[in-house]
């Protein structure tokens, strides 16, 4: 078994076995985040798909020996030599014997692998939670993902905050599926496999990360324009620093009177049809939340990192950034540009 | 049957190029013909016409993903190009030139002079051009009145809602509905004549049991489509009358459903993936008995094996929507029907081994491309098993695995018997050899290129990268692989040069072929090559699977054993 396993892993595992590096950049947090392989499971889902995906290479790469060397054996053996008399072979029609033997095989061998994806398929699909399972509401959008915490009340985008699943304290996140518009997929390779959000349907999923750091994914079925950048970061956090990140998230947005006129000009302008700042008249639900805009490492949906500069860029001319993106240019005069701006750079 | 050999006496070489008529007559004559083998021939040189544009299609978008953040083209352009790719690829290359083989060379097969209806024929053909044309209409005509792009952008599979109205404004959905409706209908007309050629224009003694297993394939590959052809058109119209006439089917924002089009669809899509490798298998099991000198091994479960493919095939469509949230029970059910669909076609791989097997193999040019075939399409099955297993595809599905998996179907499967059957057939068509030597650069550079782009495709897809993105991030460990896929394309655009380099030096200045070049056993090496009008002075009568050689091998004739 073992040898098998090792022949599996070495003849279909090329990726695995080229970053086996990977795991080890996954556990340290704070760091880049880790090549999303799924070979590097770092929850439950995941892991379970990861070892029902070995057993089915190892199935596959015997399967691959066997007929590869049928193959191989038949043109080196039996091709026709210069010194061929000319004579026909002799003429086979076939052989019942044979034949029912690769019919009977195949057929064992299918059902066995059905058996233990079954298997897999209930331990993911019908697994049931823990009361303390943290719930999280994801919608998709064109071109980004809304995460609400219907437990703690707030909405946040993009980058989803999860506490880590300790084997002493199980802490699931279940994670129901919505869209807003077009069929999206949520897909963070080392979580967990994809599941889609459809609109007019409710789905869901769950992952319990064993370890802390950052792991990124993005959406994997097609969705318009900007498929390619409606990326995902799922933010993986000890319990404590999870519970400060959900009181920051909770706290009303700052209120400084340097920024004022930034302020103003984002409450009398366009941005309050799309966007919404707790505590104040910018309810829009087409764009993300921007109540803690600076608490996240990435704006336009992983686009681009969130400094000062890119935000700027982003408010001036989102099609520079994300071209085909749906949010507009403000076309405001710079130092209207920069005052907004400077209020974002506020709301930490 | 003793008058059956002189039936079968090969007829003289025809000298047969028609350059003596004026060059308009000669194109009147090819545009009103009803003629099977001219009908064959236009969908072929169709389907090479138009896998040219897809495979420039895929070159640019190949460009585009050899670097992360490259900007040669943009969004819009890309996600255009993939959907005209795919669709392409599958309605406008592989059922043209698959119908076209089935044209050409099911008649002759059979001992026939022509299809059972040759006018439907003709009519099939030219909707099926038609189709094409209005397709491609798109890019001068899309932008419509809201010039919102101009190809569709929807995708081959065009799911639901991206199609309603609210985000496809404009009218590129509209061209990419219409064109493949109308092509639909040039589909449906050639299956129906299949099926009917095949059950009705027999020769004389050639029952089914008789049949050469291209026949028995491509009767398979029609019934299919006149299965499946139905739902597209269906879920077409339907999409239709939601974009215009305010039904609300696929139309999520007033309550339709976007699942529903995924099961119309893919009950389509999937049986359509063997509708494709089928009339590839029936090449295969033509060629390679023949450079195997030996009869197929175990006929009659070859037979078995692709009808039951073909009943299997109907009910494995969900595969493609292990993600979308069904419940495990249906997942279960799928993940049981597609790997069940995995045994006939493991039992056609042994018995094409079993074939070679004892053999004395000629590595002549179509030998070495289904040699090439059954390689791929090995590792193909295998990836599909993986595929098959639904927690796998939670994390392969819409990866860029899956992407390499369904080309090395497609394109290690199905194109390299397509290159196959055109250089088995050339000199019967043509009645000239090609260029061996030419003929190899092609063969060893397209698998070489081929197995760059394709094989190394698949790891992107386990290190998490989508398919359908018009670039990607810098350190995802994704770079180095993109890089090698997109080189391998230039393997595979030069290897092609030499094939057309070939096919026409060639068509000039190739030696004459003779009736029989390969020393074959079905009929339609028995005539002139290229076959006069009416195919066969006199409609030959056979005894067995390989009139050929009852009449080369008297003394050991087939019917002895059948």
């Amino acid at each position: 078994m073992s040898f098998n396993r090792r022949l599996g892993t070495t003849v279909c595992c090329l990726a695995a076995l080229c970053l086996s590096t990977a795991k080890a950049a996954a556990a340290a947090p704070g760091g880049d985040p880790a090549i999303p392989n799924i070979f590097t499971p770092a929850s439950t889902p995941a892991d379970s798909v990861y070892h029902l995906s070995l057993f089915v290479l190892e199935v596959c790469a015997v399967i691959f020996i066997v007929v590869f060397s049928l193959l191989a054996y038949c043109v080196v053996k039996f091709r026709q030599r210069a010194s061929d008399d000319g004579r026909e072979p002799p003429q086979i029609y076939g052989s019942n014997q044979m034949e029912l033997a690769w019919t009977v095989i195949p057929v064992l061998i299918v059902v066995v692998l059905f058996l233990a994806t079954a298997r897999v398929i209930h331990a993911v699909e019908d697994a049931s939670f823990p009361p303390n399972a943290i719930e999280v509401t994801a919608v998709g959008h064109q071109f980004w993902w809304e995460f609400r915490y219907p437990q703690q009340a707030f909405i946040t985008a993009n980058e989803l905050h999860v506490p880590v699943s300790e084997a002493k304290e199980p802490t699931p996140t279940h994670i129901t599926l919505l869209s807003a518009d077009t069929d999206h997929s949520f897909w963070v390779p080392m979580l967990a496999g994809k599941t889609d959000l459809i609109p007019n349907r409710t789905n869901s999923m769950w992952i319990d990360p064993h370890e802390t750091g950052t792991y990124v994914g993005q959406c994997a079925q097609y969705c318009g324009v900007q498929h390619a950048k409606m990326l995902l970061r799922v933010v993986v956090e000890s319990r404590a620093d999870f519970d400060k990140w959900i009181a920051g998230q909770r706290a009303p947005a700052q209120v400084a009177d340097s920024v004022a006129k930034g302020r103003q000009i984002f409450e009398t302008t366009a941005c309050v049809n799309c966007h919404a700042i707790a505590g104040t008249d910018a309810k829009g639900k087409f764009g993300p939340d921007l109540t803690h805009l600076m608490s996240r490492e990435t704006i336009a949906a992983g686009a681009a990192l969130n400094n000062r500069e890119n935000l700027r860029l982003w408010v001036k001319d989102p099609e520079a950034m994300k071209p085909g993106s749906l949010m507009p240019a403000m076309q405001l005069p710079d130092q209207d540009l920069n005052a907004l701006t400077d209020y974002l750079v506020s709301l930490r | 049957m003793s008058n059956a050999e002189s039936v079968l006496r090969p007829m003289p070489v025809s000298a047969a190029r028609e350059d003596a008529k004026p060059f308009f007559d000669q194109v009147h004559e090819w545009i009103v013909t009803v003629d099977h083998k001219k009908l064959g021939l236009m969908y072929i040189l169709y389907g090479i016409l138009f896998l040219v544009i897809a495979g420039l299609e895929a070159t640019v978008m190949r460009i585009q993903l050899a670097i992360p953040h490259n900007h040669f083209v943009s969004p819009q352009v890309f996600n255009q190009l993939f959907t005209m790719h795919g669709t392409t690829m599958v309605f406008l290359v592989g059922m043209p030139l698959l119908f076209g083989f089935a044209n050409y060379l099911a008649p002759l097969m059979i001992g026939a002079r022509d299809m059972a209806f040759p006018r439907l024929n003709a009519f099939s053909f030219w909707m099926s051009a038609l189709g094409g044309i209005i397709l491609y209409f798109s890019f001068l005509g899309g932008p419509g009145l809201y010039g919102a792009g101009s190809a569709p952008d929807v995708g081959w599979f065009a799911y639901a809602p991206l199609t309603s109205q609210a985000f496809s404004p404009g009218h590129s959905t509209d061209y990419w509905i219409i064109g493949l409706l109308v092509s639909g209908v040039g589909s449906i007309g050639t299956a129906l004549n299949i099926v009917t050629t095949v059950l009705c224009m027999r020769c004389p003694g050639m029952t089914l049991g008789r049949m050469p297993l291209f026949a028995w394939l491509n009767l398979v590959m029609s019934a299919m489509v006149l299965i499946v052809i139905s739902p597209l058109t269906a879920a077409q119209i339907m999409l239709l009358l939601d974009r215009y006439l305010g039904a609300h089917f696929f139309d999520t924002q007033a309550g339709g459903s976007a699942v529903i089009w995924m099961h119309f669809f893919w009950i389509f899509g999937h049986p359509e993936v063997y509708v494709l490798i089928i009339p590839g298998f029936a090449i295969a099991s033509e060629i390679i008995p023949v450079f195997s000198r030996k009869p197929i091994f175990g006929y009659s479960i070859m037979v078995a094996a692709t009808v039951a493919i073909g009943f299997v095939s109907l009910g494995v469509w969900a595969h493609h929507m292990f993600t979308i949230g069904m419940t495990s029970y249906a997942n279960a059910f799928f993940v049981a029907s597609t790997m069940a669909v995995g045994v006939p076609t493991g039992i056609k791989i042994f018995n094409w081994l079993g074939t070679m097997w004892g053999g004395k193999i000629r590595l002549t040019i179509p030998m070495l491309f289904c040699i090439g075939f059954l390689f791929q399409f090995l590792i193909a099955g295998l990836t599909g098993i993986m595929l098959a297993a639904a927690p796998f595809d939670w994390q392969l599905g819409n990866s860029y695995f899956v992407v390499a998996h369904f080309h090395y179907v497609l394109i290690g499967g199905l194109v390299f018997t397509i290159f196959a059957a055109l250089y088995y057939w050339y000199p019967k068509v043509t009645g000239r050899m090609w260029n061996e030597t030419l003929g190899k650069w092609h063969f060893w550079l397209f698998l070489i290129g081929f197995h760059l782009t394709f094989d190394f495709m698949h790891i992107p897809g386990v290190l998490g990268m989508p398919r359908r993105i018009y670039t990607y991030e810098p350190g995802r460990g994704w770079e180095l692989w993109n890089m090698i896929v997109s080189i391998g394309v230039i393997f595979q655009i030069v290897g092609i040069l030499f094939w057309v380099v070939n096919v026409v030096w060639s068509y000039l200045k190739g030696k004459p072929a003779g009736n029989d070049p390969w020393d074959a056993w079905t009929l339609e090496w028995a005539t002139s090559s290229p076959p006069p009008e009416y195919n066969f002075a006199k409609i030959p009568v056979v005894r067995s699977r390989r009139p050929l050689w009852d009449l080369k091998h008297p003394e050991d004739p087939d019917w002895k054993y059948e």
